[in-house]
């Protein structure tokens, strides 16, 4: 077995995700099963192998693509506001975060 | 007035004052209002935005003035494209609600290049599926074949296309999204080299695999949608400088003395027989235009739905973290912020999204990164040399699309692993960073389309699209 009901658990405390008890068997059941396919990349020796860290790398965008800092106009916060689910503008609103 | 539009066909009805702008899309919308309840491709309308762009398009037509590439074509946005003003769901139900407060990119330089925008199209939740039937919003039906997906994740945009209820549509391809929909509903579908389409506007998935790219009803016409919105945008660092070739003028090279490579990791165990003749009989006619077959090699291409899930589940689970619940979307309310956090997620979030959030988090967690990311990330590399190998040989690559036919709906989703197993011979190419394009390739029984993929060299656009012309006009989607 790859992964644990606890790890999962674990991992969905992470990613501040609700499982049920249902899911909870289910995607584990799932994952240990991917996890098992994806370990074939073992059989793969890497040791001199560079991770990738960039796509397609162009030589000629890579400073083309850095550009000046500077302030540009962004007169969104309305819109922006208008879709929260709590908003009281120019803040969003959330539950009570320290307690006294 | 047919149903058949091109892009060309539309401009010179237009200019001849045959139809006008506005007439064109009532048509469209009328025809989507009969056919959409059954094939529940189209998830929201914008017929006021569409209304607008007539009124301006039909006005230069009055004034005489020279109409812009795409004047009056009618067209429709995969739903994870962001549209100002227009809902945007990404198929999720955390987004229900959501309106974007501006424009992605490839939506803007469309509309400023003439085209009318119909609506947004249904899609796999965040775009994580082969089938379309991970949207909240209910499954969409191939309109080939109404008892089969359409493919996914792109499905209710390849579908639009095929079903006639628009001219060109745009979706997205992280590891297969554009191509294997394009092969499922029988038209053709292109995916630009990363970074050859900007991603401002497109909500992340796997950043480092996502990419915007059309679907049209034939080859010339997705050139001209790829024309209008590839090219570097201040906006996406990613977005390269390198310059947009012609494609209308490369397009008609002739294709003769190319040499294309046929992987044999690409024809292995697990192909539909149905699907090898097709592709084999396809890739014969590349023969009889003059093209040179060279068998290759590309010894990691088993490796990749491994590394393709490791790291765009990591990439999703990272991406995935802004739908918290404070500053758009779903909110399920909590005393506390981080049960907030959790019941929002929790509730708004459907099965594979969750699946891959966990999945991606595990593989990033501490103690499994290494073993995992990091190892996916260095069988990424190994992939991507394969294709470097490759394209010193030949021009251009030709592989099937998908293993299989259009599947039946409810046929494969109770397992996840099988689903991501349809996408082998698509994410090898997303995984480099090559351009690809699915172009249909004859019908099964005469039935279910097949698709014959074309990947091509970094910037090498204009490459696939000739080769996908020259097939197409020599009956290709007739094989």
């Amino acid at each position: 077995m790859k992964i644990s009901r606890e790890e999962v658990l674990r991992v969905a405390e992470l990613a501040y995700l609700d499982l049920s008890e249902a899911e909870l068997e289910m995607y584990r059941a799932q994952i240990d099963e991917i996890l098992e396919y994806i370990g074939k990349l073992n059989e793969l020796d890497t040791a001199n192998v560079e991770p990738m860290a960039q796509v397609l790398s162009d030589d000629q965008t890579a400073d083309a693509t850095l550009r000046e800092d500077l302030i540009v106009p962004c007169a969104v916060a309305e819109d922006v506001l208008k879709h929260a689910p709590d908003a009281e503008p120019p803040y969003f609103r959330v539950p009570k975060v320290i307690e006294r | 007035m047919g149903t058949n539009w091109t892009i060309d066909g539309v401009r010179v009805a237009l200019a001849a004052k045959k139809i006008s702008a506005r007439e064109l899309a009532a048509d469209f919308y009328k025809r989507i209002e009969s056919r959409n309840p059954e094939l529940n491709a189209y998830l929201t309308l914008s017929p006021e935005r569409a209304r607008r762009q007539t009124d301006k398009i039909d006005g230069l037509v009055a004034q005489g003035k020279p109409l812009p590439p795409l004047a009056g074509v009618p067209v429709a946005i995969k739903d994870v494209i962001s549209t100002r003003g227009i809902k945007t769901t990404c198929g999720s139900k955390i987004l229900e609600n959501y309106v974007p407060p501006y424009d992605a990119t490839a939506v803007e330089r469309l509309e400023a290049a003439g085209a009318v925008i119909l609506g947004k199209t249904n899609c796999d939740e965040f775009a994580m599926g082969s089938s379309n039937e991970n949207s909240a919003y209910g499954p969409v039906k191939n309109p080939l074949a109404p008892d089969r997906v359409p493919g996914g994740s792109s499905g209710g945009s390849a579908a639009v296309v095929a079903a006639g209820l628009a001219v060109a549509s745009l979706g997205t391809d992280t590891g297969g999204s554009i191509r294997q929909p394009g092969s499922f509903c029988g038209v053709p579908a292109m995916m630009g080299s990363y970074g050859r389409v900007s991603r401002c506007g497109l909500i992340a998935f796997a950043s480092s695999l996502d990419r915007i790219g059309p679907f049209a009803t034939n080859v010339k016409d997705v050139a001209a949608i790829l024309q209008v919105i590839a090219g570097r945008d201040p906006l996406d660092s990613t977005s390269t400088t390198a310059p947009v070739p012609d494609y209308g003028v490369e397009l008609e090279k002739r294709v003769k003395g190319l040499r294309l490579g046929i992987p044999k990791e690409y024809f292995g165990e697990g192909m539909d027989a149905g699907v090898r003749k097709k592709i084999e009989t396809g890739i014969g006619l590349f023969k009889k235009l003059g093209c040179q077959l060279v068998d290759i090699r590309m010894p990691h291409t088993d490796y990749a739905i491994a590394s393709y899930y490791v790291i765009a589940t990591a990439e999703a689970s990272s991406n995935l973290a802004r739908y918290d619940g404070v500053r758009y979307g779903l909110r399920v309310d909590d005393d506390s912020l981080l049960a907030m956090y959790r019941k929002t997620r929790g509730a708004g979030f459907g099965a594979e999204v969750k699946r891959r959030i966990v999945l991606g988090t595990y593989v990033l967690s501490a103690g499994y990164y290494d073993a995992y990311y990091l190892k996916g990330q260095k069988v990424r590399s190994l992939i991507a040399q394969d294709f470097r190998d490759a394209f010193t040989k030949v021009d251009a690559i030709l592989t099937p699309t998908s293993p299989v036919p259009p599947f039946k709906l409810g046929e494969r989703t109770a397992d996840p692993l099988q689903m991501y197993l349809a996408d082998i011979y698509t994410v090898t190419g997303s995984l480099a960073g090559v351009p690809g394009i699915s172009v249909p390739c004859g019908k099964i029984d005469g039935k279910l389309p097949v698709g014959l993929q074309i990947f091509g060299a970094p910037f090498g656009e204009a490459r696939v699209l000739q080769l996908a012309h020259a097939f197409e006009q020599a009956g290709g989607a007739a094989v």
